[in-house]
């Protein structure tokens, strides 16, 4: 720093929220002023360096479209106006729990929580759970769960948080449906050094966009059909014998047997021995195998079998078993490469060549590391071996209707290949590998919900069974959003988007208090936005809202801000203690795991408040338990005091940090409060990281050594090992059930069909959902959104320096579509699907497939929003698809409709639209179409500023 | 002699922008700054041995210094007339509007020698920034440096060196991974599905060569 002496200047370490990625920055503070924001080279996450939102933390902090005040709607005057008077905190405080107050007493499902990508579900989860209220979620329903729920229900970890390729020593790796990751800056690490090492980069998708600059290898593909690739590859695979056939036999359930007798109740579920079996959430290791010498079914893993993977057996009484690995041979028998290319558009010589490069590269360039290691069968190995191909994957294969079982065949494909938790392939990350499924449960009774009282068992869970969905004697929905009924059975991160449209509807049921933290859902974040506005300041006839009170606690002007009757102004990340904590989505490595927290580097500016702080403040006022000492006085005093002195249950050593627990700090993962937790987090880098040993490191479904470890520090109850679901008894459970053949619960019967087509034990191809129900010769191009690496969704275009980067969009698409279509590069188009249409500008580009037109994602915005000008480029050329976009699909029962979303997991299809395209008349405005009323600034803003934005340290801003 | 440069290596660069708002973070509230809203991102200087944008400069503002090769412009000269932005090949300077003065990368000149800052930060910012390490700095001038072991090695090369500014800036190239496969490699000894070969097996009671002749 060019030392200037007069300066007071202070470093301060704390943890980016420029995205979601939790890089460790470095901050200078000049007289009081942040000058400078660097990455931490002691961090692991990004181990020095920041990408382009990072180095803009400045234009965040001092960003003129930050909200400062407490407001409320003006009385009398009408929703959706942003006619905004100033309150107190108090007067805030008083009216929100006041009126929470009556409902918990009343119906506590009246009170909905929905959250954006916050980094505090430890938090709101437990506030939700201790209100007694189901509703609650993030915006995962809306992001990825897909890919959450995909790869947990089949190797018991995913993506990103929850574990990744491990470049390090890969040869191979593809990525598929990625642009810009949530893995932001550890991808581009990892990247730069697997490509310098000479490993080849395969990337899979419609656009050559984001880190597909640096692809070895494009292979444009259409959107919704990277299921048919992956079951055509796997097919490949198969034929050729190119799985690894050992990493089968331990470590999945490919040699269990499966029961095959069309007319038994038990069809398609393990055939399991007698044996005594503990009841507990783990599945009991009671199958049974097909002992090649002896000729009869044994037990699963005794000792020195020999299992059977293909073939057909028949058993003493006459029943016909299979192995698992039989019946996916026989699923991908027709999902041949030639079948796959009229699909996906690729030729069956790329994909038979890409199956063989992936198998040939895990077979030929093994790895061996000098660990030893121990089964949890008790079998000893000299050393750990792995196969150097390695995947990555995210909304691309997630936002598709058909993109659980497409994420499932995935995780099938990684398994066949013989690349789970082994060095090469794809590595976890603690607290996973979990149980298939994790243990929690969310409630199965709507007697879980009392008033005055805390809800029964977590509002978010993994199924596992029809008995664990969450659905009353009808099997109709006791959620808001209809998670974990029928319609989305496993919905394991509910459906936020769908909470606005049903709240207004009154299906299930009205609520009376919606509250949203950081969620954009009168814009970006809602599908079918134009419509979504209009039910927000819809009445009833007796000129009530339909949706009665909605508190919007954010730290910047959006969109949804103006639909308030009460705005929080929420603390930039600058200013506030977070915990990226082991009960939430941690920032474990494949080491081990890591935690990390935010510290304040700079004081709340104006009024604003950390949200958690207000959290916790209304959890006592509405005396939530957990939020009070026995004596029913106060526990916590605030976020800060919170993360340190809560346990998980009292006394259980467990909360929401993982590092320096214990009364001095000398404990790590379990140990009792420690006072000075976060002096020490801060002193650290503000990062806890704990690295296993070596021999833990890898394999760790089935390491006895690491599961021990886990169980001792509580991460897991049970030392079971965890196998891998290459076929998934728990999805037959869901079938049986809808076919009737299973005791207990069953679906309404209008569901039966939907629920059996899609809980299918293997994955299959199915078209998305709406190109089944579409004309597609109507509406011939498929509409995506890709993320660029220089804005984080909506939440930039308030910051000078990234809108000077993107500050409209484009329509990008094939020349050839302009050809057929009657215009040119540059020229205004409409872009029109069933639902709405959008006009834009159009760019010709030639890396985006033929049949896919894309644009970036929420750089459009409406007029005024985001602080900014009327007239600015982000609100008259920039633009939004959403309105494309509807959030219902028809459910061919009526009226009635289904979300637009998966219907196993209840992920929004965002990326099923269809679309045709045609030039503007030339008539018509240059100007993007829909547009909305300006929004204006509200009272706590600063003054527009003028062409001057670029903050400079010193100009005392 | 000294002469300080970058290497930008097009293998890995995956376009994020992180050096260009880094480079404006530093820049704007540093010896550079304040950097405008027009025109907002500076591109990085080549630091050119021959810099055309030198000599046309009336007031000598626009200089490069003898000791470490850096082409800088010194404000307290510059009138703005923009000759050396004509001059230019590379489209890296640009003119601010408000102050009147000729702006440009500096090579980060108040970081690289600045001995409060710990020794591996007295980089160009962009290049601490840059997550794919993409950007390589050093003495081209000293054969053992990074930056001159990286051009030799990976085939660095100029941008127009047919204008003979001989930029002291280098990229290096893509480079394409293919993997070969080779038909042996379908057909092995040791495939799986070998194990497999199973097939319901032939009752022995039915009637084959043995019953039918004799040798
Ligand atoms: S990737 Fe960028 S924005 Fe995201 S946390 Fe890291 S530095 Fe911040
Ligand atoms: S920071 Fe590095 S990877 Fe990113 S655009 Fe700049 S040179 Fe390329
Ligand atoms: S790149 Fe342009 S400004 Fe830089 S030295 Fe060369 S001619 Fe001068
Ligand atoms: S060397 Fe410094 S001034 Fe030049 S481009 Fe890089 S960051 Fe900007």
């Amino acid at each position: 720093m060019a030392a200037n002496p007069a300066r007071q200047r202070e470093v301060k370490s704390t943890t980016c929220y420029m995205c979601a990625c939790r890089c460790g920055i470095n901050v200078t503070v000049e007289d009081g002023e942040v000058r400078f924001i660097q990455g931490n080279p002691e961090h692991p996450i990004n181990k020095g360096v920041l990408c382009a939102k990072g180095a803009s933390g400045i234009m965040k902090q001092y960003s003129p479209a930050r909200l400062t005040k407490p407001l409320r709607r003006k009385p009398g005057a009408e929703r959706g106006r942003s006619e905004f008077e100033e309150i107190s905190w108090e007067e805030a405080l008083t009216t929100i729990s006041e009126r929470l107050h009556h409902i918990r007493e009343t119906d506590p499902k009246k009170f909905a929580l929905y959250t954006g990508r916050d980094q505090m579900q430890a938090l709101t989860g437990l506030f939700a759970k201790q209100f007694g209220t189901p509703n609650y979620a993030a915006h995962g329903g809306f992001c990825s769960v897909n890919m959450a729920a995909g790869l947990i229900y089949t190797i018991g970890g995913s993506f990103w948080e929850f574990g990744g390729p491990d470049l390090d020593r890969s040869r191979l790796f593809i990525m598929l449906g990625t642009a810009e990751d949530h893995h932001s800056n550890p991808m581009k690490i990892a990247l730069a050094k697997f490509k310098r090492n000479g490993g080849k980069f395969i990337a899979v998708n419609p656009v050559r966009s984001g880190y597909a600059a640096i692809a070895d290898e494009w292979v444009p593909i259409k959107p919704g059909t990277d299921g048919a690739l992956l079951l055509a590859i796997i097919h490949e695979i198969i034929a050729q014998g190119l799985y690894d056939r050992e990493f089968l036999m331990r470590y999945t359930n490919s040699p269990d047997l499966v029961n095959v007798d069309l007319e038994s109740d038990e069809f398609g579920l393990f055939l399991r021995s007698e044996i005594e079996v503990e009841e507990t959430c783990i599945e009991p290791a009671n199958k049974m195998w097909w002992d090649r010498e002896r000729e009869q079914a044994v037990h699963a893993h005794a000792e020195d079998t020999d299992p059977r993977l293909l073939g057909e057996f028949e058993l003493e009484d006459g029943a016909r078993v299979k192995p698992a690995f039989q019946l996916l041979k026989e699923r991908v028998a027709d999902y041949t490469p030639e079948w796959a290319a009229g699909i996906t558009g690729i030729d069956a010589e790329t994909i038979r060549r890409l199956a063989h490069e992936m198998g040939i590269t895990a077979r030929d360039e093994k790895i061996e590391l000098p660990f030893p290691w121990t089964d949890a069968w008790g079998k000893e190995h000299e050393s750990i071996t792995g196969n150097p191909v390695s995947f990555h994957a995210m909304r691309g294969l997630a936002a598709h209707s058909n993109g659980f079982q497409t994420i499932r065949a995935l995780g099938i494909l990684m398994t066949i290949l013989g690349t789970i938790d082994r060095p090469g392939g794809f590595r976890h990350k603690a607290p996973f590998p979990r149980p298939i499924p994790p243990c929690a449960k969310p409630p199965n009774d709507p007697e879980a919900i009392q008033p005055g009282a805390p809800l029964e068992g977590m509002p978010l869970g993994f199924p596992a069974a029809p008995e664990d969905l969450f659905v009353d004697e009808q099997g109709e929905p006791v959620r808001l959003d209809k998670g974990f009924s029928w319609e989305y059975p496993l919905s394991v991160h509910g459906l936020m988007h769908n909470a606005i449209t049903n709240a207004w509807r009154g299906d299930p049921y009205p609520i009376d208090t919606l509250l949203l933290f950081m969620a954009n859902m009168a814009w970006n974040s809602s599908m079918n936005t134009e419509r979504v506005r209009e039910m927000l300041v819809d009445k009833n006839d007796d000129g009530e809202y339909k949706i009665p009170f909605l508190v919007v606690c954010d730290a910047y002007h959006s969109e949804t801000i103006a639909f308030a009757d009460i705005v929080l102004p929420d603390t930039s990340y600058l200013e506030r203690y977070d915990a990226m904590s082991m009960l939430d989505r941690p920032i474990s490595e494949f080491e081990g795991p890591v935690d990390s927290v935010r510290v304040p580097v700079v004081p709340p500016k104006g009024e604003c408040r950390p949200f958690q702080d207000v959290l916790v403040e209304l959890a006592t006022r509405l005396k939530l338990p957990r939020f009070l000492n026995l004596d029913g006085s106060r526990k916590f005093r605030d976020y800060k005091d919170l993360v340190i002195n809560y346990e998980t249950e009292p006394g259980s050593g467990i909360g929401f940090l993982a590092g320096w627990r214990g009364k001095g700090g000398e404990k790590f993962m379990r140990g009792e409060p420690n006072p000075n937790q976060w002096e020490m987090y801060a002193k650290n880098n503000c990062v806890y990281q704990h690295e296993l040993p070596k021999s833990y490191q890898y394999m760790r479904n089935w390491n006895r050594g690491y599961l021990h470890w886990a169980q001792d520090h509580g991460l897991i109850r049970y030392t079971d090992p965890v196998n891998l679901h290459l076929y998934s008894e728990v999805l037959q459970r869901f079938r049986l059930a809808a076919e009737g053949k299973r005791p207990g619960r069953q679906p309404p019967d209008y569901l039966r069909e939907r629920v059996r087509t899609h809980f299918d034990p293997l994955p299959f191809y199915a078209e998305p959902l709406e190109t089944q129900a579409i004309d597609k010769n109507k509406y011939p191009l498929n509409a995506i959104t890709q993320r660029p690496m220089a804005m984080y969704h909506s939440w930039d275009s308030q910051n000078a320096w990234l809108r000077q980067i993107h500050a409209h969009n484009y329509l990008f698409l094939s020349p050839q579509v302009g050809a057929q279509n009657g215009f040119d590069d540059g020229d205004w188009i409409w872009v029109e699907s069933e639902h709405g249409r959008v006009r834009c500008m159009c760019r010709f580009s030639e890396a985006v497939e033929p049949g896919t037109v894309w644009t970036w994602n929420a750089i459009g915005k409406a007029a005024g929003a985001w602080g900014l000008d009327k007239q600015a480029n982000e609100s008259q050329k920039g633009f939004l698809l959403n309105h494309l976009i509807s959030e219902e699909i028809p459910s061919g029962q009526g009226d009635y409709r289904f979300s637009n979303s998966d219907p196993v997991t209840g992920q929004a299809a965002w990326y099923d639209v269809r679309v045709r395209v045609y030039k503007a008349d030339d008539d018509e405005p240059k100007q993007t179409s829909p547009q909305f009323p300006t929004q204006p600034r509200v009272p706590g803003m600063e003054p527009a500023r003028g062409r001057w934005q670029s903050f400079v340290r010193g100009l005392g801003k | 002699m000294t002469q300080l440069a970058l290497v930008i290596d097009l293998n890995t660069c995956v376009g994020c922008h992180a050096c260009v708002t880094s480079c404006k973070e530093w820049n704007t509230s540093g010896e550079a700054g304040p950097m405008v809203d027009r025109n907002p991102y500076a591109k990085s200087c080549l630091h050119c041995e021959d810099p055309p944008c030198v000599p046309v400069c009336p007031t000598g503002a626009s200089y490069k210094r003898p000791e470490d090769g850096i082409v800088l412009v010194d404000y307290d000269k510059c009138i703005g007339c923009e000759y050396c932005s004509w001059a230019c090949p590379y489209g890296a300077r640009e003119i601010d509007e408000q102050q009147k003065v000729m702006k440009k990368c500096t090579l980060c000149v108040d970081r690289i020698y600045d001995e409060t800052l710990p020794e591996a930060e007295r980089k160009p910012v962009c290049v601490l920034s840059c997550p794919t390490s993409a950007r390589i700095y050093g003495d081209i001038h000293d054969p053992e440096s990074e930056a001159s072991r990286a051009i030799n090695e990976s085939a660095g090369y100029q941008l127009m060196p047919e204008w003979s500014t001989n930029p002291a800036n280098h990229y290096l190239p893509r480079r394409k991974v293919k993997i070969t496969v080779h038909e042996e490699d379908l057909q092995r000894a040791d495939n799986p599905l070998r194990k497999e070969d199973r097939g319901p097996r032939a009752p022995t009671s039915r009637t084959t060569l043995d019953d039918s002749t004799s040798w």
